[in-house]
């Protein structure tokens, strides 16, 4: 069986073949890099997303702080993301990469923010 | 009259990418004018994956991809950062005018590079028929409301056009709650990168109609619906294929325009159709000492290319300013 799919890891999007026989990888072809190699490889079998979203920001110079999480997680978990996301609130200055969550959804996975946010009102230079 | 050796218009990837690059070779006296008060442009509200690989061999966020270059350039005393300012008025002596909180303020530097980035085409470029309610929207303006105000602009939307922030704001809407009725294009093939088809699409089993164009949209005060028909080949509406959609959205994603006003004043020669500067090489201009790099140069697809043509933008302004010394 071969199964096909469009590379997500970078802007090129090189599409992909991995061939499966009895159960096992035999080869994948296409990939332009070894990133798309792995990607491929666990697209074949647990397909999941970087997740990246908005954090309520309480009293600092954001409305919002963006996230992300540092691994991907499982596709079906995403709509569970979103949920938990929901509750969050930011109140402290943060940096970008800095962690919010240690073990987001007990999946052993971080969540960092992605920019940088300081207290209250405007920032000027 | 403030005299400086660069003036760098924009404080997104470009112009930070580019009055960085002109530091590195030699110019000791920059000014950048950014209108934002944050420096980091677009970025900002892009809060999705995607950039950086090439760069810096690292998946990034907008948000961090902005972020490196932010401290870098604040690491530069050399460059002074002047936020909330805008420009109005551009002379062929790359006189900059602009105005600041406090006041309306003049510089004329030895070399210019314009880094405005690009704006998005609307719907009147494409000419859809119908009344005007309020609910539509261009797809970066749903991507700032979401991201950065905390807005959601509609529960049912119609996307037209694929293009990248098209495809991207429909899985921001989705996760956000709201239900994406169709993605149309006229096209027979999406304008985005098939990724983002992969990743924000087909993840969320969003419908995506080729060959269809919107007819018309409709709705007193707010949007309350769009009528689509299927197109042939020579983008003719195909007759009895009429569909109506009910939304109380419409995304607007028919792609990108260099936005080139200031030049243009200043006597720069334009390209009427892309918008772009008329050039033979990158980044330059009929005038010479007036660089133009980034999105306001030509679009790009890649913010990686974006920060790489503009660091060759900050050292052909440091080698005409040397020529000139
Ligand atoms: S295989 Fe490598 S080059 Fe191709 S899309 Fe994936 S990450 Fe990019």
């Amino acid at each position: 069986m071969t199964k096909k799919m469009v590379c997500i890891e970078c802007p090129k999007s090189c599409l992909i073949s991995v061939d499966i026989e009895n159960c096992k990888v035999a080869k994948v072809t296409g990939a332009k890099c070894p990133r798309g190699v792995k990607y491929a490889l666990a697209e074949a079998v647990t397909p999941a997303r970087l997740f990246t979203a908005t954090v309520i920001a309480e009293g600092l110079d954001l409305k919002l702080i963006p996230v992300r999480t540092d691994k991907p997680i499982p596709k079906k978990d995403i709509f569970r993301a979103v949920e938990e996301i929901r509750k969050l609130r930011i109140g402290k200055p943060v940096k970008a990469g800095e962690t919010i969550v240690e073990n987001f959804l007990g999946l052993g996975i971080k969540l960092l923010a992605t920019r940088e946010a300081v207290k209250g009102g405007c920032k000027n230079v | 009259m403030n005299k400086r050796d660069l003036v760098v218009v924009g404080g997104g990837p470009a112009g930070m990418a580019a009055a960085v690059a002109a530091h590195e070779n030699g110019v000791k006296d920059i000014l950048l004018v950014e209108r934002d008060q944050y420096l980091g442009g677009i970025l900002n509200q892009c809060i999705h994956t995607g950039f950086g690989l090439d760069y810096f061999k690292e998946l990034l966020t907008g948000p961090e991809y902005a972020d490196r270059f932010i401290k870098k350039i604040r690491a530069i005393p050399d460059i002074e950062i002047s936020l909330r300012s805008f420009v109005v008025r551009l002379a062929g002596d790359r006189t900059v005018t602009y105005l600041k909180p406090g006041g309306m303020f003049h510089v004329r530097p030895k070399a210019l590079i314009m880094a405005t980035g690009c704006r998005e085409r609307t719907r009147e470029m494409i000419h859809i028929p119908g009344t005007r309610p309020a609910g539509i929207f261009s797809a970066g303006l749903a991507q700032k409301l979401i991201n950065i105000e905390g807005l959601l602009p509609g529960k049912e939307v119609v996307i037209i056009g694929s293009g990248d922030i098209g495809l991207i704001m429909a899985r921001r809407f989705t996760l956000e709650g709201a239900k994406v009725k169709a993605i149309l294009e006229i096209q027979p093939a999406t304008r985005g990168l098939a990724r983002n088809v992969v990743q924000c699409v087909e993840d969320f089993d969003i419908p995506i109609y080729f060959n269809h164009k919107v007819l018309k949209i409709g709705g007193r005060d707010r949007v309350e619906k769009v009528t689509v028909a299927k197109v042939d080949a020579a983008m003719k509406e195909v007759p009895g294929t009429e569909v109506v959609i009910d939304c109380d959205t419409v995304l607007v994603s028919v792609g990108l325009i260099p936005e080139n006003e200031m030049i243009e004043m200043a006597g720069v020669d334009i390209d009427k159709r892309t918008n772009s500067p008329v050039s033979k090489e990158v980044n330059t201009t009929s005038i010479p000492g007036i660089f133009v790099c980034g999105n306001s140069f030509k679009v790009y697809d890649y913010v990686d290319s974006v920060t790489a043509d503009s660091e060759l933008a900050g050292r052909l302004a440091a080698e005409y300013i040397r020529g000139r010394a």
